[in-house]
Parts: structure tokens; C-alpha cells; sequence
């Protein structure tokens, strides 16, 4: 049966979130989107036109495919380990393991910049064993283990997740079989996790790309775009190139995305 | 993972970084963060307590449309209202300033933040209220009470909104913690007099010795672990009550 005065009732009850969401965010996009055609239309392809920005494009890609990468190997590992073990720690180590979700990525810069910066645990560590002050914070190195920070807790939680629900009972025949660890891991773990595999990758990369306050923290000499599109818009006041860069980070983003939830439906996002 | 929290909560209180605990222990840094970032706790509270009760009012009514809407504009909205969270913050924080800069008194405010802090945050609330909205029994409740005569003021205040309370709690504390700590949003949106405890800790780190950041981070840390506590403990609680 239908709720009889609920259709109209339904139209009136969206009204707010339709109001607010147009003024504050379609609005805004739309002239976000327009911006840089008021120079030019060739302005919106200046992330590959020009050496910088595509430079600062490339860099950002390689790290966040790294980055991705990494953390699905480890995670994946970490993550089904967790799931097939339970022992009395378990909930506390997980908990503890996931936490950094929740970190702004400033918060992630600086630790970075504790354990490698110019004052940092590990210089000081590697010049009194006679090896010169090693500083990674503000290079590559240093980024990478920021993201990957920031990236494991997310592949871990899905991982572990995902290899609780993943059927023993073929595990089981297999090695009744004559299988060794290796194919197992290879012809049904990699399989069977493979979804998960998909739409987290898809979600940190995503985020990789996004991610902008451990860049800013870290203030790197490995220059990525949203720290571009930042020093555009305020250092050079450039707000047509700062739209256009936008632009393509956020259809990056937005089609890594759509890519995850097409492998795995609504929880993609953490929703 | 937790080497790094312990390093930089333990470096909060060392008279000396470079010389670790050898140089003795101080509240010296955390005085000081108190007198140059205090105002940042508070505000930084307000706006996310702002951000629960915005995207409270304004969710809760959308969450319900979605959930009984069988039409295609509604699975198009719950889509549009996500795009926020795909899209990085730097481009929605741009936009908001290309529309809304030149509106002085609103850009020099603190409601500023908050509306990025709604736009960005809401699609969580909504998330989380329409999957409670769309369960079965609750529909069936709500189809009896229309049965039964109950109008829809009735319906809505006194059937579902104490159905989906522990949702709303559930997605209340989720809006405070990513409120409290967003950043790439609020970076752009923030003038001198509205800075957060995210902005803040930015410029500590810039602009202040290493030890009064980690003094400062050992702050942001106190703020945010209880939160997450509570928010694990929500989300046992939401599993348990509806387990059956």
C-alpha cells in the first residue's frame, strides 16, 4: 500500500538539501566550470600543455599509483592476517591499526617531519652510527610514507573484512588437493579478495591524488598538483589556471571513483 | 602505525628535541600552545557542533525523501550530494570563494567554514539516514500508523524519528569528527580571526619550533580519540539494536 500523503510531503521534505546543495555547491562548480573558458578554451587542457603542470600531473599520478600499490600489498597481508587470527589483542591492534583514518593529513606531514625532518629521529639516529644525516621528510621518500600513513588503515579494515567472508571450505580442498601456500594465495585469495582489491585501490588512489595537507605540511621539493593548484591560486592569483587544474584533479578523482563502485556498490567512500 | 602518535605526543613535553628526555621534562610548550592556539578548540568545537545540527535539519528531512522516493530524480540527487567527498576539497573550496569571496562580512566569518564543513559532510548523514529510513519494518510501522489515521507530523515525530535516533547519533558523531578534522576545505576557507584546530596545527608546524607542534598535536589528539571511541561505540550499538 502507498503512504497516501506522502508524495507530497516527500517533495517538501528534500526542498532544504536541494536549496542549500544548488547555492552551495552546484552553483559554485558551474562557475568553477566556466571559469577558465572566459580566458580560453584552450585553458582547460593547460595541465598537459605546459611542462610544469604537467610535470607536477605525472608526479602526483606515479605517487598515488605507489602509494596505491604499496598499500594494497601490505594491507592485503596485514588484513587477512588479522582475519584468520583471532587472539586477545586482535580488536585493540585493529583498532589501533585503523586509527590514522581520522587524522587530518597535517597531522601525518608532521610526523613525517618528526621521524626524517632536519631535527628528525632517524637523521640523528643514522649520523650517530656514521652515516651522515639522512633527511627524507621533504623529498619522495618522505611523501610516500606519509600517504602510505594515511592509506594503510583503509586497505586494512576492507582487507579484513573481506577475508572473513571468503569460504574456508575451499581453501580446505585445495590443499586436500596437493595445493602449496603460494597457489592458494594465488588461484584463491587473489580472486576472491579481488573486488575489494578493486574499489579500495580505486579509493586510495583517489585520495592520494586529493590529498593536500601532508603535501602542504611537508612543504616537498616533489611538487603535486593540488599544491600547484594552491600556489596558483594564492601566490600568483591565477584563478583561471586554479580552476582549470581543478578541474582535472577532480575528474581524476571523480573517475577513480566511479570505478571503485562499480566494483563495489555504496561502501565505496567509507559511506 | 603508533610509533609516530607516541614520538610526537612524548616530543610535546621534552624540554629539547634534539636532545630527547635527557633534556628534561616541561608543560612549557603546552602553555604555549594554549596561549597562542587555545581560541582554535573552541571554534573549532563550534563549527563542528554547527555542522551536526545543519546537516541534522537538513538531512534528516532529504534522508526520508530518498529513502520512500521511487523516482529517478531522487537516486540522481543522492548521487549529486556525494560529489563533494569524490571531488578534491581545494576544487569545492575554490568554487565557494569564486562565488562567495567578494561577499565580505560572510567570507571573514566562521559560517563560511561551516557551509563547506555542511556540503562536504553531508552526504554522510544523509548516507547513513536513508539506509535506516529504508528498512523494512519501519515502512510497514509507518504504513500502519497512516492505516490507523496518524497524519504525516504524526508519523514523522512520533514513529520514525525515535526509529532512526541511533542513526542519527551514529551519524552525528561520524559529521563531528570529519568536521574537527578537515583540512583541505577549511585551509581556503579560513581568514586570521576563523582558524581551526586543523589550520592551526598548519601553522604551527610552519611557523613554531618542533616542540610546541608536538605540544600542540598532543591537544588535537585529546580532542579527537574520545571522539573515535565513541564513534566505534556507536556503530556496536547501531549493529546490536539492529541485529534482529
Amino acid at each position: 500500500m502507498a503512504l497516501p500523503t506522502a508524495s507530497r510531503w516527500q517533495r517538501v521534505c528534500a526542498v532544504p538539501a536541494i536549496v542549500v546543495f544548488s547555492a552551495f555547491w552546484l552553483l559554485p562548480m558551474v562557475r568553477l566550470l566556466a571559469l577558465p573558458a572566459e580566458k580560453a578554451w584552450t585553458t582547460y587542457f593547460i595541465v598537459l600543455t605546459d611542462a610544469n603542470y604537467l610535470l607536477s600531473l605525472i608526479n602526483t599520478l606515479v605517487l598515488s599509483l605507489v602509494v596505491t600499490l604499496s598499500s594494497l600489498v601490505l594491507g592485503g597481508a596485514v588484513g587477512v592476517f588479522l582475519a584468520r587470527h583471532h587472539f586477545a589483542a586482535r580488536p585493540m591492534l585493529l583498532a589501533a591499526l585503523t586509527m590514522p583514518l581520522s587524522f587530518p593529513g597535517v597531522i601525518i606531514g608532521f610526523f613525517v617531519i618528526l621521524l626524517g625532518g632536519r631535527q628528525g629521529l632517524i637523521p640523528s639516529l643514522s649520523d650517530a652510527m656514521g652515516w651522515g644525516r639522512w633527511t627524507f621528510a621533504y623529498n619522495f621518500v618522505g611523501l610516500f610514507l606519509a600517504y602510505v600513513y594515511f592509506s594503510l588503515p583503509r586497505a586494512i579494515s576492507a582487507y579484513a573484512a573481506a577475508a572473513q567472508s571468503i569460504d574456508r571450505s575451499l581453501e580446505e580442498s585445495a590443499r586436500t588437493l596437493g595445493a602449496n601456500q603460494w597457489q592458494i594465495v594465488r588461484d584463491i585469495w587473489i580472486p576472491e579478495l579481488a573486488p575489494t582489491t578493486l574499489a579500495c585501490g580505486a579509493i586510495i588512489f583517489a585520495t592520494a591524488m586529493g590529498a593536500f595537507g601532508t603535501a602542504f605540511t611537508l612543504a616537498s621539493k616533489f611538487e603535486v598538483l593540488p599544491i600547484t593548484i594552491y600556489s596558483e591560486f594564492t601566490n600568483y592569483a591565477n584563478f583561471a589556471f586554479a580552476a582549470s587544474l581543478s578541474i582535472s584533479l577532480g575528474l581524476v578523482t571523480w573517475a577513480a571513483l566511479a570505478l571503485s563502485r562499480r566494483g563495489a556498490g555504496p561502501t565505496a567512500l567509507g559511506l | 602505525m603508533l610509533g609516530p602518535v607516541v614520538l610526537s605526543v612524548s616530543a610535546g613535553f621534552m624540554q629539547n628535541y634534539a636532545l630527547g628526555w635527557r633534556g628534561g621534562f616541561t608543560l612549557q610548550w603546552l602553555e604555549e600552545v594554549w596561549r597562542g592556539y587555545g581560541s582554535t578548540v573552541l571554534s573549532s568545537i563550534s563549527i563542528a557542533s554547527a555542522a551536526v545540527i545543519c546537516t541534522i535539519i537538513i538531512g534528516l528531512p532529504c534522508a526520508y525523501a530518498l529513502a520512500r522516493s521511487r523516482r529517478a530524480w531522487a537516486s540522481w540527487f543522492e548521487e549529486l550530494i556525494t560529489l563533494p567527498v569524490a571531488v578534491p576539497g581545494l576544487a569545492t573550496a575554490l568554487a565557494l570563494i569564486l562565488v562567495y569571496g567578494e561577499f565580505r562580512g560572510f567570507r571573514q566569518h566562521a559560517a563560511f567554514i561551516l557551509v563547506g564543513h555542511v556540503i562536504f559532510t553531508m552526504p554522510f548523514m544523509v548516507r547513513v539516514l536513508t539506509a535506516a529510513f529504508r528498512r523494512r519494518e519501519l515502512l510497514t510501522m509507518e504504513e500502519a500508523a497512516a492505516t490507523l489515521g496518524a497524519s504525516f507530523q504524526q508519523r514523522f515525530l512520533g514513529i520514525l524519528i525515535p526509529a532512526v535516533l541511533p542513526a542519527i547519533l551514529s551519524g552525528a558523531l561520524m559529521v563531528f569528527t570529519l568536521s574537527i578534522g578537515e583540512f583541505n576545505l577549511t585551509w581556503m576557507l579560513h581568514t586570521p580571526l576563523t582558524r581551526t584546530l586543523p589550520v592551526g596545527l598548519a601553522d604551527s608546524y610552519a611557523s613554531m619550533r618542533i616542540e610546541i607542534g608536538s605540544a600542540y598535536t598532543f591537544v588535537f589528539l585529546m580532542v579527537v580519540l574520545p571522539l573515535l571511541w565513541l564513534m566505534q561505540w556507536s556503530e556496536r550499538l547501531l549493529a546490536k539494536r539492529y541485529a534482529h
